[in-house]
């Protein structure tokens, strides 16, 4: 038995404007390196403990009586699951960049 | 002989370089790279740029009285004192683990740092950036530090500022206060002065501090000259009854939209600009706009105010009609309008267009983009006439 892995579907295209939308939004109040800000810091150290629905509900609704608003209106459910791994993992790469890295692919001895 | 050209040509350079005036120079913030560029308004053009100012998401910066240096206040908790006629850095501190802004003082001798982390404000000796007073924002009974926001200048040697967790605003007297003197600032508190103020402004006199309210729907107003009187709420409940709409950047309050009677100011979770009437302070007017208002600024001769928003709306620029109070005008330089400063007379207005990492300039008149340039992801923009202005 093994958990599967779910990792949300966004087109590449999409990953990248995320990404941005990452940096320079979300950044706006949790600073462009997500250091923090007037919000809290989104690193993995505090982040990957969270379950990950959990993230997702506070993408999507905001969190009452904070600064966070709702973001439903721009992003899409799958759009906040992707960026929730992202943070969680502290990637910050496009999936399918990630994959294609030299380093994972043709290395000798290992059958791809 | 050729030495000797070489060396009357470097003389003759740097004779022309300390001869240059700066009141006609600013900055560029590049809030990726941690870079700035010197830029030109005669011109219209860029000088130059410093580099490896760290993170400047969010930067903004004071200039010294005789405009030579600039001081940038970074996100990371950088203050970096940069020379923009030799366009070279010439000091650069850590002072905290994340700042938000900063000011400087009437005499021009101690440059203020207001901090998210550790919440507080931290004064320098503006020559050195050597510390010369620590103000931990500390409040309620447990030691809590506050973040700090909406930091300014103020007449008599003063910084006010407000404290966003704790709903205080606070008035520090600088008075007789320097490296060579380094005791405890006078500190004058106030309290429960509305919730989560999250940006506060200084009337052009110096007189009026207006924080804006995150948490509730009014500003909170402390008339400096009479500081008995204590903290005043103005617009109070001005969306009262009414849906907010969720807020997806905070506005600013930079500077003072005024024009005659009349102040404006961007409303919280609104598509709105509210009027203020600064006789009496009471509501004169809102004015329904494109999006929730970021930066409302005046051209210098208050005929105009020019509006940019936050996402999804940040590629529109609108201009209201101060005498009318309609819109005259809608421009979509492109996405991520960030922020605009007019040339001291007015004539131009400069924009940064993020995501298109270039600059706009605007004639005010006509409305035309006179020109553009390059710019890498830019954000603040600070021409050299703040160096005199009460709380820029």
């Amino acid at each position: 038995m093994f958990a599967p892995t779910i990792i949300a579907e966004v087109a590449t295209a999409r990953q990248n404007e995320l990404l941005y939308f990452i940096k320079h939004d979300c950044g706006s109040c949790h600073g462009m390196t997500l250091k923090g800000g007037l919000g809290p810091a989104l690193l993995p150290e505090t982040l990957s403990a969270q379950p990950k629905d959990y993230l997702v509900t506070t993408i999507m609704e905001g969190r009452k009586n904070t600064a966070m608003p709702p973001w439903k209106t721009m992003l899409s459910h799958d759009d906040a699951v992707w960026i929730a791994e992202q943070l969680q993992s502290g990637e910050m790469q496009p999936t399918e960049l990630v994959k294609n890295k030299p380093s994972t692919i043709n290395q000798p001895g290992i059958e791809q | 002989m050729f030495r000797l050209i070489l060396l009357s040509a470097a003389l003759l350079w740097s004779l022309n370089t300390a001869a240059r005036g700066t009141g006609d120079l600013g900055i560029v913030i590049e809030r990726a790279d941690g870079s700035v560029q010197i830029i030109e308004t005669s011109t219209n053009t860029s000088l130059g740029r410093i580099e490896g100012l760290g993170d400047l998401s969010h930067a903004s910066a004071v200039y010294s009285r005789d405009e030579q240096f600039a001081y940038i206040f970074g996100r990371d908790g950088g203050l970096s004192k940069i020379d923009i006629i030799n366009k070279k850095l010439v000091k650069r501190v850590m002072q905290s683990g994340n700042s938000i802004g900063g000011a400087i003082s009437q005499d021009g001798r101690l440059v203020a740092v207001s901090n998210y982390k550790p919440g507080g404000v931290k004064i320098f000796d503006a020559e050195t950036l050597e510390l010369v007073a620590d103000i931990p924002a500390v409040y309620g009974n447990d030691g809590l530090l506050s973040k700090v926001i909406g930091l300014v200048d103020a007449p008599g040697q003063k910084f006010v500022f407000s404290l966003w967790d704790a709903d205080e605003i606070w008035v520090a007297d600088l008075t007789n206060i320097s490296k060579a003197n380094t005791k405890k600032p006078k500190i004058t508190k106030f309290k429960d002065i509305g919730r989560n103020p999250y940006d506060a402004l200084i009337t052009p006199d110096g007189r009026y501090y207006i924080a804006g309210l995150f948490g509730e729907d009014g500003m909170a107003m402390l008339d400096l000259w009479n500081l008995d009187a204590g903290v005043k709420r103005i617009l109070d409940g001005y969306g009262k009854g009414e849906q907010k709409l969720p807020v997806y950047k905070m506005p600013h309050l930079e500077g003072w939209a005024i024009a005659g009677n009349f102040a404006f100011v961007p409303a919280v979770g609104r598509h709105e600009v509210l009027v203020i009437n600064t006789q009496d302070w009471t509501e004169a007017g809102r004015i329904k706009v494109h999006g929730q208002p970021v930066f409302v600024m005046a051209r210098p001769d208050g005929r105009n105010v020019w509006v940019n928003f936050a996402v999804p709306n940040n590629d529109t620029l609108q201009i209201i009609d101060t005498q009318s109070l309609d819109i005259i005008k809608t421009l979509t330089p492109g996405k991520g309008v960030l922020h605009m400063e007019f040339e001291p007379r007015g004539g131009q207005v400069w924009a940064s267009v993020r995501d298109e990492d270039r600059i706009a300039i605007f004639n005010t008149d006509t409305f035309e983009q006179l020109t553009t340039f390059a710019a890498k992801k830019p954000s603040g923009i600070f021409f050299t006439s703040r160096a005199h202005r009460t709380g820029l």
